[in-house]
């Protein structure tokens, strides 16, 4: 029961990916030039609301379906870990166009090439892992 | 319903993935897409020598499904919800785009030259496609969260690491297309 509300969550978040464009290279090329609202106005209303939802579930004690508080775990409070991993990602985003989730989304929706990109990603994952040590965290 | 055929409009779309975020909290879960790769390196094996790989990845199945519905959700806006996949880009980005040589710039949803059929035998398109995921890939561990995990849920919590991390993307993405660019495909 529990695997179908995951599966159903997944479903509509593949359909916002790609109707949003968000899964799209160009849309991605065209936020990092600032040459239109679109991204913008997407993960702005996506964080305003988000910020509310947060606030809601917060102040008022707002518990799961299933009973269990919602908790939310704070971040490490640090900042080359952010700045670095985050301008290496930023990197990549640009580079293939997309970020986790699209993948997926870009994966179903035929363009297979994408799976390179997985791989890739899940390699650099692998490395991160074997470094992880020496890396300023 | 003829809007659902058409593109998203942004304030569609920035609800949607809020109530993707606030759904995924109501079932007892967070909103972090790029998890799934650890788990990924867990499942093949990494946890033998590397310590970061060796967790439960079963208790990270719940997030499997969500890929694998991520998946099927692709499939459907595709196949049935996207008459026209042209991304309607601003005109000059699609100028510029052609003097890169991007000529599906306008008309497609991905650019022929790095998703199309004839990438599998272009060793350069090959490379870029590799080497962009890895970076996705490493830098997202190393920032501790993706667009989701840290643009979204980190921002939504108010989460001072996570507008650094979104501070980082920005920086690496126009460093990739202001500097970079020119020299990969100019």
């Amino acid at each position: 029961m529990r695997s179908i509300s995951y599966l159903l969550i997944g479903i509509f978040f593949g359909i916002t990916m790609f109707k949003s464009e968000a899964a799209s290279w160009f849309r991605i090329y065209e936020m990092f030039k600032f040459d239109a609202f679109h991204m913008y106005g997407i993960i702005g209303t996506a964080v305003i609301l988000g910020v509310i939802i947060v606030q809601v579930i917060k102040r008022f004690g707002v518990k799961s379906f299933y009973g269990d508080p919602i908790e939310f775990t704070p971040k490490d409070k640090s900042i080359p870990r952010y700045l670095i991993g985050g301008f290496i990602f930023g990197l990549g985003w640009a580079l293939a166009g997309a970020c986790p989730g699209p993948m997926f989304t870009l994966t179903g929706a035929g363009y297979l090439p994408v799976l390179i990109v997985i791989l890739g990603a899940v390699v650099g994952t692998w490395i991160y892992g074997l470094l992880r040590d020496k890396l300023p965290h | 319903m003829d809007w659902i055929m058409q593109t998203w409009p942004w304030y569609v779309s920035g609800a949607a993935i809020a109530i993707v975020m606030l759904l995924l909290l109501l079932v007892g879960r967070n909103f972090g897409m790029s998890s799934n790769l650890r788990t990924f390196c867990t499942i093949c094996g990494a946890g033998k020598n590397t310590e970061f790989f060796r967790f439960d990845w079963k208790a990270q199945r719940w997030n499997l499904v969500v890929v694998l519905g991520a998946i099927i959700g692709g499939y459907i806006a595709a196949h049935y919800m996207t008459p026209d996949p042209a991304v309607n880009i601003n005109p000059d980005t699609v100028t510029e785009l052609k003097t890169l040589g991007f000529e599906s710039a306008g008309t497609e949803y991905l650019p022929e030259e790095l998703y199309g059929g004839g990438v599998w035998t272009d060793p350069k398109a090959l490379s870029l496609l590799l080497l962009g995921g890895l970076f996705v890939g490493f830098g997202a561990r190393y920032a501790g969260g993706c667009t989701s995990g840290h643009a979204i849920s980190g921002l939504s919590n108010l989460q001072w690491p996570s507008l650094v991390a979104v501070i980082g993307f920005f920086a690496g993405g126009m460093v990739m297309i202001y500097f970079l660019f020119p020299l990969i495909f100019g």
